[in-house]
């Protein structure tokens, strides 16, 4: 039991860390109050659905910002479902670098689409890594027999 | 004086023709319009009655008709063209008037003329026919007694005494002398009888008159020597009367005719004077009247004679008139037509007028006239003259003041234009203005909050104190930054025109309590006493906007918390009529009664202004609330308070100084209770207070919504409990009830402790809790303490809980070693006060937090619901589904906007769609669009018959409920989303109370 409590100690520390260094935000917590008995995935298939989205709208950008001429449109149209979906799962700075990503692609800032293009893929593996070593740490609680803490 | 008479009338006229011409122009000008749109024949008399009564209200408000005639350059030629006629037409009016006048006056003349030529005329020929007469009845007197006697009983001396003595019988006549017809043969015997020789009349000269010089009358058959003369013309004694021309032919035709005859004038011998010899035969016997000439001559037996000096005649008869002076009068013998023989008067200058009556001597063969001219010419017409030029005058008076009044309008219409344009241009640049503030102050809003989010992170750092101070007040500048932008930007919104109000269903009492705990940071740090106090005829919920309604409270509050040093700020809120119903009742304001006991500034007159309640007309399901918020602060100086509502205005500069803030609040918070179709006034007296109240309309939820709304459970618990309030202060006492009675439980209320132990020894009720205000605690701690002690000892089962209510934290205090009650910190709230409740009495600590209660009605609401989401964001789709899963609706997911028109395309059993907005494809207005078409289409073929209602569900009218989903709201967007025919929006991610809201509508 010491290592659930422990691990679910652990949990909460870490989870927190991430609120406070900024990475997620409520929306990541309502997220998990949505998660039931009814939808024990809830989260998990969430979050890989979104980690799905953004690899192939990273590639998608890549490639769009590749181009001779760049389609601008395309590319914001790009951002801007990056940016729905990481607000949705509360990846707050994905997010805020969407947000000035789109404004570059506004003022058609080729050199600051790519940095944002390089800012955003950083931002999107960190926040991935994170999550997953969180739902890692889940899964071992989980295993270990205990229940995952409630975060408020 | 008939001058000036004229002269009046002349500006009757004038009027009279002023306003004909008023009525002309306005017909005209009616006439054109009612022609131009073409109305039905009725309306032109409607139009014609309605001008009439405006024609006879006064001329003055004629003005008022010009806006009717033509405009521009049309109706300038009009009005050149008008002036024009109007100008000729007085001139010829002037012109015909005077010669009217003028006729008129020659017509007179020549009428007088005519009279006294004709009066003078008459009187000649009467007093002609006198002489004549007598000169008649003298030649039958010669008749008789000169030939019927013999010897004659007449000579010379007689007859020369005799009509010496009778001649101003004749008075016309200078002399009568009498010739005897002697044949040749006579004539021996006749001049031996008379002892003189028949001589021959010759002219000579005047002055060398002597008969004895003229030469004896040649030898002719018959002579007529003058035997008697009267001494005037003695001197033609002896003359043969036949052998003057004109004697002659006069002497032969008086003896044929038997009648009086006239010479020519003639020069009179001796006095050659012009005269007329006047001759009448004398016969022998009496002749019949139609005797012939040969028998007439046959029996004449000689001749008399009148000399008739007509110059000095008419002379003495004019000299009788007095008139005389005025008219030249002629006589002329008109025998001979061609070649008149004047007999009197002087050629004198043609003075044009002549007038010429005819005169009758008597003598048919003979013609005579006389002519009259008036001595002057004709005056100038004066009269005619100035008449007419005064009428030009006028005319032209009119003509220009018409003139004038039309440049006067034409320059007042380019006025009104050029104001109209600056106008325009003057509201043009407010707008621009006022986009611009929107578009500036947004457009700081979103850098700000990205510096304001940094300093954030940046307090999260490792700072040593100093930074952190830095950071501090970075932040706190940041924040008073964004405040002032957003009141700007609401300026500029209300200013422009965009802010909408929204219509929500909210709790009153709740966004009281909020601004209430907002506040009470700041009453703490100043000791001020904080208060709210709301009817209990305000419904539970209203519906309306919450966050302007809180933001009007909040400013208030605000300014009275920034001006108040000591005493209270006190918050009630009234159903309009109640209060209006109570100030007829409770006339005199306590000023003692008050919350903290200072006074304060009245209430009632700082709705003075305010219309009267009746005559608000409100649809009969809203409700209007007037707030008022009062407080014993500073008070705004006398000077200060009339400009107290404008933007940007503060008492002065020191205030800046003093208390910070911008002045824009309460110019917001006006146009906000003006949205909220309210009034918003105050009262303040300097170093008293100030009270502000402010109405405003909300809708009234129906009775079925009320009831389906349960008090919250965090209430229910305290139901039915007896509480009994310590407070000497009615107002305070009846704030405290207000507070508890919230909760479910029932208020008494004792003065004194005193009076509280007495009711609780008395009473039968069982009492659960006792609040006590600190005042009366501490106002006599030894009483307190026997108080305390008493309560313990009731008999009742549980003990009441007692607490104290206090304004300030300050440490738990100990009254002589009893432990101190429980102490409850003002500004009482709703759910403080439960949860300080819940505390001391040990009841289960319930989860309250803010959000639950939507949650727990969202599950009510969506339980079952089929619900379509669309989103082409696969993540945000899960999570919104996995949302609306939670509150256990049915939810399907399309991710694009074709897909979910195909789905909606009725018949279909979903209760709501969820539409993201910005999609590729297809974007969520498009889809909305097209879905809504499907619906109506459908519909009307319902309606018609085309479709079968069996085939549709048995729904005859299909409307889905669609609401927006978007990441950014702003009010373009819902603008456009209720265009396209959605019905309202929701934020993503989905924030429970937003969609509580927005959900009730459709499924409550």
């Amino acid at each position: 039991m010491a290592a659930v409590s422990q691990l679910q100690r652990q949990f909460i520390d870490y989870t927190t860390s991430l609120y406070n260094e900024g990475y997620l935000d409520d929306q990541f917590t309502q997220l998990q109050q949505l998660q039931d008995e009814s939808n024990p995935d809830f989260v998990v298939e969430v979050v890989s659905l979104f980690f799905e989205d953004s690899e192939k709208l990273l590639n998608n950008l890549a490639t769009a910002l590749q181009q001779k001429s760049v389609d601008y449109n395309q590319v914001d149209s790009h951002v801007h479902q990056f940016k729905g979906s990481s607000s949705s799962i509360g990846a707050k700075q994905v997010t805020n670098v969407c947000i000035h990503f789109r404004n570059f692609c506004e003022a058609k800032n080729l050199d600051g689409c790519l940095r944002c293009l390089q800012q955003l893929r950083h931002e999107y593996i960190l926040v991935r890594t994170k999550l997953e070593a969180l739902f890692r740490l889940e899964q071992q609680i989980l295993q270990a027999g205990g229940s995952v803490p409630v975060m408020e | 004086m008939s001058f000036i008479h004229l002269i009046g009338f002349g500006l009757k006229v004038g009027h009279l023709v002023l306003m004909l011409w008023y009525s002309f122009l306005t017909v005209i000008s009616l006439n054109s319009s009612i022609n131009d749109s073409q109305t039905k024949p009725n309306k032109s008399r409607k139009i014609w009655m309605e001008f009439l009564e405006i024609f006879s209200r006064n001329t003055s408000e004629i003005h008022h008709y010009y806006q009717y005639i033509g405009s521009g350059k049309f109706r300038k030629t009009w009005w050149r063209r008008l002036l024009i006629l109007w100008v000729a037409f007085g001139t010829i009016l002037s012109l015909w008037i005077f010669w009217y006048l003028r006729s008129q006056a020659l017509e007179k003349r020549r009428e007088t003329l005519a009279n006294m030529c004709d009066e003078r005329a008459r009187m000649l020929q009467d007093q002609f026919n006198v002489s004549m007469n007598h000169v008649q009845a003298m030649s039958i007197l010669i008749s008789t007694f000169h030939h019927g006697k013999n010897p004659s009983a007449i000579d010379q001396e007689t007859f020369a005494k005799y009509t010496e003595r009778t001649a101003f019988e004749r008075p016309l006549t200078s002399g009568v002398a009498y010739a005897v017809r002697v044949l040749d043969s006579e004539r021996e015997q006749f001049e031996k009888q008379q002892g003189w020789t028949i001589k021959k009349m010759t002219p000579v000269n005047k002055d060398k008159y002597n008969p004895e010089e003229l030469e004896p009358s040649p030898i002719q058959p018959e002579y007529a020597p003058v035997i008697f003369a009267q001494d005037t013309v003695a001197h033609v004694i002896s003359l043969d009367m036949l052998t003057g021309k004109e004697d002659r032919e006069n002497v032969l035709r008086a003896r044929a005719l038997g009648k009086g005859v006239l010479t020519a004038p003639l020069d009179l011998i001796k006095s050659n004077r012009l005269g007329v010899i006047l001759t009448f035969a004398v016969y022998k016997r009496d002749l019949p009247s139609n005797a012939t000439p040969e028998e007439r001559i046959e029996a004449t037996d000689g001749y008399l004679g009148g000399v008739f000096d007509i110059e000095s005649l008419v002379e003495k008869l004019l000299q009788q008139l007095a008139s005389k002076q005025t008219i030249y009068v002629n006589v002329f013998d008109t025998t001979n037509i061609s070649n008149p023989i004047s007999m009197y008067g002087i050629n004198a200058s043609d003075t044009g007028l002549q007038h010429v009556s005819p005169l009758n001597f008597g003598d048919p063969s003979r013609k005579h006239e006389m002519r009259c001219r008036f001595k002057q010419k004709q005056p100038w017409q004066i009269l005619a003259i100035s008449i007419s030029f005064g009428i030009f005058v006028i005319t032209s008076l009119v003509g220009h003041i018409f003139h004038a009044t039309e440049n006067r309008i034409a320059k007042v219409e380019d006025d009104y234009h050029e104001m109209s344009e600056l106008k325009k241009l003057a509201e043009d640049a407010d707008v621009a203005k006022s986009e611009f503030l929107a578009t500036v102050s947004h457009e700081i809003r979103t850098p700000m909050n990205g510096v304001l989010g940094m300093l954030d992170m940046l307090m999260d750092t490792v700072l040593d104190v100093t930074q952190q101070d830095y950071v501090r007040t970075a932040q706190a500048s940041g924040k008073a930054l964004v405040s002032l932008i957003n009141a700007v930007l609401d300026q500029a919104k209300i200013e422009s025109g965009k802010l909408e109000l929204e219509a929500v269903r909210f709790d009153l009492r709740e966004i009281l309590d909020d601004v209430l705990s907002l506040f009470s940071g700041k009453s703490h740090e100043k000791g001020i006493e904080l208060a709210v106090y709301i009817s209990a005829k305000v419904p539970e919920t209203l519906i309306g906007d919450p966050g302007r309604f809180r933001q009007i409270i909040t400013n208030l509050m605000g300014n009275s918390i920034k001006f108040t040093e000591k005493g209270h700020i006190f918050v009630t809120v009234h159903l309009l009529e109640e209060v209006m119903e109570s100030i007829d009742v409770e006339t005199e304001p306590s000023s003692k009664d008050t919350l903290s006991g200072l006074p304060v500034a009245d209430r009632n007159r700082s709705w003075l202004g305010f219309r009267p309640a009746s005559k608000i007309v409100v649809p009969s399901e809203s409700i209007t609330l007037i707030v008022s918020v009062e407080d014993t602060g500073v008070g705004i100086p006398l000077d200060a308070q009339p400009r107290i509502f404008t933007p940007f205005m503060q008492v002065g500069p020191s205030i800046y100084r003093i208390h910070g803030g911008t002045g824009i609040g309460l110019s917001i918070s006006k146009c906000l209770v003006n949205l909220m179709n309210g009034e918003i006034g105050f009262d303040s007296v300097p170093q008293i207070g100030s009270t502000f109240t402010f109405t405003a309309v909300f809708s009234n939820p129906n009775e079925q919504q009320i009831n389906g709304q349960s008090k919250p459970k965090s209430v229910s618990e305290f139901c039915n409990m007896q509480a009994v309030v310590v407070d000497p202060r009615p107002v305070r006492a009846e704030v405290s009830r207000y507070h508890i009675q919230r909760l479910g439980m029932h208020v008494e209320i004792a003065s004194s402790l005193n009076n509280m132990l007495s009711m609780l020894t008395n009473g039968s009720q069982t009492v659960h809790v006792v609040l006590i205000e600190e005042e009366v605690w501490d106002q006599d701690t030894s009483n307190s303490a026997v108080f305390f002690y008493k309560l313990r000892n009731l008999d009742q089962e549980i003990p009441p809980k007692l607490f104290l209510l206090t304004n300030s934290i300050s440490g738990s205090r100990h009254i002589n070693g009893i432990s101190s009650p429980t102490v409850i910190t003002k500004p009482l709230r709703v759910s403080m006060l439960a949860a300080s409740l819940q505390r001391a009495m040990g009841t289960n600590r319930n989860n309250t937090r803010n959000g639950e209660i939507p949650k727990l009605f969202l599950s009510k609401l969506l339980l079952g619901r089929k619900i379509l989401v669309v989103d082409d964001n696969n993540v945000n789709l899960r999570v919104a589904a996995g949302a609306l899963k939670k509150y256990g609706a049915e939810v399907v997911c399309a991710d694009n906007g074709k897909k979910a028109i195909s789905l909606l395309e009725p018949p279909h059993t979903f209760d709501a769609c969820f539409m993201d907005i910005q999609m590729p494809e297809m974007d969520g207005f498009q889809a909305t669009k097209n879905i809504r078409k499907n619906e109506v289409k459908i519909n009307k073929g319902i309606q018609q018959g085309n479709l079968l209602l069996q085939d549709y569900a048995n729904i005859s009218n299909w409307h889905v409920p669609i609401l927006a989903m978007t990441a950014d709201v702003i009010q373009a967007t819902h603008e456009q989303c209720l265009k396209s025919g959605m019905d309202g929006y929701v934020s993503k991610p989905f924030e429970a109370n937003q969609l509580y809201q927005e959900v009730s509508r459709f499924f409550l």
